[in-house]
């Protein structure tokens, strides 16, 4: 089984303060740390699940700048065995759609039966690229999957849906899969692994060599365009409390005690 | 007249509630740019549903063939691509629902229309589309323009559009022959599968403490659970204890998991993702721990704390158990 996984390099940010740029077009990541997107490892472990199983090689692939290599090593050491970064300054400002024909370009001239792909990216959210990528392919999808069954000339899967309900789909292959957290249990990266790592192929490729022009990528090849970012407007605020942990602590009691909760 | 299509959402005999929150932002949208507004309703025997929605829109058009019956994407492009081409509405609007996340991006990419995802809000200036998204799990807002066309797919994020009363539209209902020509070929529904159904019904419970992803490491959750205990709450969680298998799936409060209406409900380190404010909002009393001063979840509650809470919660903890033994 020829397995494509398709991984994006994002800052961390759910545990971490943010600060809008100056330009307000995007935030300041120089203090921020970087790694795979939380969704694309879920996807990189079920394919790494999968060849296990049924055999085959895992191409992992990103569109992003040299910092991106950080992400495809950790993603050769865990278990995949090529990679591919897709780089050129004409990429820059690509939102889902231009990113997905980016991947679309690259991905036809490989062999594959399956793709995956996280359900969504921890930065912009759009839950789009897999499906987008499908359509261009010409390939069946299916999105939010917590549960995959490959068998022959298809996959069983189960689609997550609203209130911990799931829905069973049969989806013939090749087909783009994009997955959701909490499939399995991503491995840590072994010595071993990191070691076997550095003696894997990773291919560098830009718009020339894709084929693409410069106007189908980047803001120009895009659907959407960013015109500026805001911190939410606070409908709500909460009293935050000051003081020491006592403090704090006593004021919360009270509280409690006034409203009869304990 | 221009078009505005609103995509009705149903499940298992029920109309859900994305579809009457798109009605509400689609007819005030329809109002401000002059424009008809319509419901798609695909699916079989949901006459029912039909004259509900009549109440909200100018036109239902129905489509009833047995597959249509469950979601799919497949049959779902197949017939609202027909119907897209046929009429050409300025704008289609579907949830960001897990439906939605599966159909709109193949649907815009075969029709060729700019598609924004996960909008919170929407607005016409001119020809030009104008949306609000939120990135990096709800700390920035994001203002965008869609490139300019003829007609644009937006989906709407849940719970987000408050639901305006009936309107009395007395909308006509207009059922269209199917336009599915051949069987479903890539994509077969088989079923549902419920979740199971756990030890502790958290949405029963009077006071909910939740963890979030803020704990850290799994030798960290006692420090939590001694304050459910001292509080005689029950003890909850955000997606990524579930993902990580830290607590059973029963236990998680959002979008995905339960939604609970506690009298007091305390989220420690839980940054407030929309998914899990959701699952909480309406909750009597909210009080949130959390290191970042800016964290999402103190705009949903009443009381914050801005500390490590591996330091604050056990002085909580203690300071509870003192008031009550005295």
């Amino acid at each position: 089984m020829e397995i494509i996984v398709c991984v994006k390099h994002v800052p961390e940010t759910a545990e971490a303060e943010i600060t809008i740029d100056q330009n307000r077009k995007r935030i300041k990541t120089e203090d921020l740390v970087f790694d795979i997107n939380e969704w694309d490892d879920y996807a990189l472990e079920e394919a790494v699940l999968i060849k296990e199983k049924h055999g085959g090689t895992i191409t992992a692939i990103t569109v992003g700048t040299e910092e991106a290599d950080k992400t495809l090593r950790k993603c050769l050491a865990r278990g995949a065995d090529k990679a591919i970064r897709l780089t050129d300054k004409a990429f820059e400002g690509s939102d889902a759609f231009a990113t997905a024909k980016i991947l679309h370009k690259t991905i036809q001239n490989l062999p594959f039966n399956l793709i995956l792909t996280g359900a969504q990216a921890g930065d912009d959210g759009y839950a789009q690229v897999g499906v987008i990528l499908a359509e261009l392919l010409g390939i069946p999808h299916a999105t939010m999957i917590k549960k995959i069954d490959i068998t022959d000339e298809s996959a069983k899967v189960n689609r997550e849906l609203e209130g911990g309900l799931e829905q069973v789909m049969e989806i013939k292959l090749p087909a783009v899969l994009t997955i959701q957290t909490g499939i399995n249990e991503p491995r840590y990266v072994s010595i071993m692994g990191i070691r076997k790592a550095k003696q894997k192929e990773l291919k560098v490729l830009n718009l020339a060599d894709l084929g693409l022009k410069a106007e189908e990528v980047g803001e120009s090849g895009s659907w959407i365009t960013i015109e500026k970012m805001l911190i939410p407007p606070v409908e709500k605020e909460a009293e935050i409390l000051s003081g020491g942990l006592d403090e704090i602590s006593k004021k919360i009691v009270e509280t409690l005690k006034t409203r009869g909760l304990i | 007249m221009k078009e505005i299509f609103v995509l009705a959402e149903h499940r298992q005999g029920e109309l859900r509630d994305i579809t009457f929150e798109m009605l509400t932002k689609g007819r005030q949208i329809s109002q401000k740019t002059n424009a008809d507004l319509t419901v798609i309703l695909l699916g079989h025997n949901v006459k029912e549903f039909a004259k509900r929605l009549a109440d909200h829109a100018k036109k239902v058009l129905i489509i009833d063939d047995v597959r249509l019956e469950n979601f799919n994407a497949e049959t779902y492009q197949q017939v609202l691509s027909h119907l897209i081409s046929e009429r050409k509405p300025s704008l289609i609007l579907i949830g960001h629902s897990a439906f939605g996340v599966d159909l709109a991006p193949s649907l815009a990419t075969e029709l060729s229309m700019p598609l924004a995802t996960d909008c919170i809000d929407l607005n016409f200036e001119g020809e030009k589309l104008v949306v609000v998204r939120q990135v990096y799990g709800g700390k920035v807002n994001v203002e965008a323009v869609l490139r300019k066309s003829e007609g644009y797919i937006v989906t709407l994020r849940p719970a987000t559009f408050e639901v305006e009363e009936d309107k009395g539209a007395g909308g006509e209902i207009v059922e269209i022959a199917s336009p599915l020509s051949k069987d479903v070929t890539y994509k077969r529904f088989i079923e549902y599968v419920q979740p199971p159904a756990g030890e502790v019904d958290i949405t029963a419970a009077d006071i909910i403490v939740a963890i979030g992803r803020g704990i850290k490491d799994a030798d960290n959750m006692p420090i939590v659970e001694k304050l459910a205990e001292a509080l005689k709450g029950v003890l909850a969680c955000s997606r990524p204890i579930v993902d990580k298998d830290w607590l059973p799936t029963d236990r998680q409060v959002g979008t995905s998991g339960k939604t609970v209406k506690p009298k007091l409900y305390v989220a420690v380190g839980i940054s407030g993702a929309f998914q899990h404010i959701s699952g909480m909002k309406n909750s009597d009393l909210i009080i949130a721990v959390n290191k970042d001063s800016k964290a999402p979840i103190f705009r949903v509650a009443d009381y914050g704390i801005v500390e490590d809470l591996l330091k604050v919660v056990p002085v909580l903890t203690e300071k509870i158990k003192e008031e009550k033994s005295s």
